[in-house]
């Protein structure tokens, strides 16, 4: 005897149970869908206002005075390129020592434990707030050669931005490799240095140049960093120390303008970077596949 | 045992974790040339001690040791000893297979290497090989990744990347552990061979294992410290491995050996 009826096993749908199943399947999806939309439709508008509009001379040519037609944003890719290289030659060395220097070195002292924190933290300042400390920093207190507003203050804002990525990717992706491995180097006679130079790092090296192009491609679209950092020039780069011209202030400096030739280029330009971000998401991904040997 | 046939001599060894005790009070002469087996049930801290043979407790965050281990004349602990030059002196294969994220070719050639070997690096590859008994399987295929290979393959790929940097003496942890009968016959046929020119010491679980392979015999046992119910392993008797198991001094020894506890 048992205390419980026994249903039919035959699927009833009617069921209270599978009626409550099939309604929140249904809503879960709903909420999906309509998560995922503000991604397909962001990208795809961009694509198709300005995909259209892409040209050789727009990608090499400077914008046109207010007023004037024609013209591109060459200035700007290589504005941009050039800040988020200059950013990335900080953040990477920097961010993969210290992350090298927590998974490997640090013995989960007082100071370690500060810098993790610190990463967190930072990872989490708004990133106008790191213009204004570079602004506070460079700017103007004009530290190059005289030079107020510049390239390189614009790459060092990036940077600073790019650093709590790269120091918490390196970090996990070094904890991830087994100890066996570092324990196996070792025991071969491996001094620390050797250990991480030639086992642990390339061992953890799809993870951690997953993460450090992932936060190069999050520097490369900012604006709020290089709005008072590198500033904006109508010219092409005159080396690092002047102001230079970058996609996303170009977007913010012609989109609200009056007229349609630097509307089209602003366009034109979130259509670049939407395409240089995806193409580095993509190379992202590429990178992580590359797990094991 | 004279002093000229101790390879390693463990005098007044202690060691802790963290503060607490895990192994305490060593003494322990390690004979040169001769294959010697630690046996004990588990946290007796016979691995705890294999691996201060060659500083791998350093590895280990916490662990502090006491008492005196004298290589070559050389108080390993010394703060003026190289614990990088120790390590290559005194190998280690360790429970888990851990081969390099490399070629087979590289796996053995990485240690070679930062060792500053310059001679002719094929051919310490195959005698490597050749010696881990590994040689005739993969001769075919060095380029190939080490992780290729089946866990018995890989086992022995490390005793190779451990015997190719010319070590005095090869440390393993509980090497077949992890491996099939067969696999565990073919590393303990190397053993037989490799006791001819290195120093083993082994740690293993198995002793049938320990009559087969070894010379020597330590036999480790875990003791409730008295007035609290903390744990601590020690050395209990050490002897010719026929001793240990034919005619053993110590009552805890013969109730392990013939299968009563542990």
């Amino acid at each position: 005897m048992t205390s419980f009826t026994r249903g039919s096993l035959t699927l009833q749908p009617s069921l209270p149970r599978n009626r409550w199943n099939q309604l929140l399947t249904l809503v879960a999806g709903l909420f999906t869908a309509l998560a995922v939309l503000p991604l397909i439709v962001v990208i795809a508008y961009v694509l198709f206002k300005g995909g259209s509009l892409i040209t050789v001379r727009l990608l090499t040519e400077l914008p046109p005075p207010p007023g004037l037609e024609g013209g591109g944003i060459g200035n700007a890719i290589l504005g941009t390129l050039l800040v988020t290289l200059v950013a990335s030659l900080i953040a990477v060395p920097v961010g993969v020592g210290s992350g090298v220097y927590l998974a490997e070195y640090a013995k989960g002292g007082a100071f370690s434990r500060f810098v993790r924190f610190g990463a967190n933290v930072l990872a989490g300042v708004p990133s106008i707030i790191c213009g204004v400390f570079v602004y506070g920093l460079i700017v103007s207190t004009r530290v190059f050669f005289g030079q107020s507003y510049s390239a390189m203050a614009g790459g060092i804002a990036l940077a600073v931005l790019m650093l709590p990525t790269v120091i918490k990717t390196t970090d996990e992706a070094l904890k991830l490799v087994p100890q066996e491995l570092r324990w196996g180097a070792m025991g071969v006679g491996a001094s620390r240095f050797i250990t991480i130079s030639r086992i642990t790092l390339p061992a953890a090296f799809s993870p951690i140049a997953t993460g450090v192009v992932l936060a190069i491609a999050r520097a490369a679209g900012e604006t709020a960093p290089l709005i008072f950092t590198a500033l904006f020039s109508p010219f092409w780069p005159e080396g690092l120390f002047n102001p230079i011209a970058s996609m996303s202030v170009l977007i913010y400096n012609f989109a609200i303008m009056p007229y349609d030739a630097q509307i089209a280029l602003a366009w034109a330009s979130s259509f670049v970077l939407v395409v240089m971000i995806l193409a580095a998401n993509l190379l992202a991904r590429w990178l992580g596949r590359f797990n094991r040997p | 045992m004279t002093d000229s046939s101790t390879c390693l001599a463990l005098e007044n060894v202690s060691i802790s974790y963290s503060g607490q005790l895990a192994v305490s009070g060593v003494f322990m002469n390690i004979p040169r040339g001769k294959v010697t087996a630690f046996i004990g049930p588990s946290g007796c801290g016979k691995s705890t001690v294999l691996r201060a043979l060659n500083r791998m407790n350093d590895l280990i965050e916490g662990c502090a040791l006491t008492g005196r281990v004298v290589f070559d004349g050389h108080d390993l602990y010394d703060p003026r000893v190289d614990a990088v030059e120790v390590r290559r002196r005194i190998g280690m294969v360790f429970q888990k297979p851990n081969p390099f994220p490399k070629s087979i070719y590289e796996n053995i050639a990485f240690g070679a290497r930062i060792n500053g070997f310059r001679g002719d690096m094929d051919e310490l590859v195959e005698r490597a090989l050749r010696k881990a008994a590994l040689w005739d399987e993969t001769k075919d295929k060095l380029r190939e990744s080490g992780y290729a290979l089946s866990g018995g393959q890989q086992q022995r790929l490390c005793i190779a990347r451990a015997i190719a940097i010319e070590p005095e003496v090869i440390l393993m942890d509980e090497p077949c552990s992890a491996l099939d009968p067969i696999s565990t016959l073919k590393i303990e046929e190397m053993m037989h061979e490799l006791r001819k020119s290195y120093t083993i010491v082994i740690v293993t679980h198995n002793m049938q294992q320990a009559v087969r392979v070894s010379d020597y015999t330590g036999f480790y046992n875990v003791t409730a410290q008295p007035g609290s119910d903390r744990k601590v392993g020690a050395l209990v008797e050490f002897a010719e491995t026929v001793n240990i198991f034919n005619a053993p001094k110590q009552q805890a020894t013969q109730d392990y050996v013939t299968g009563r506890f542990g």
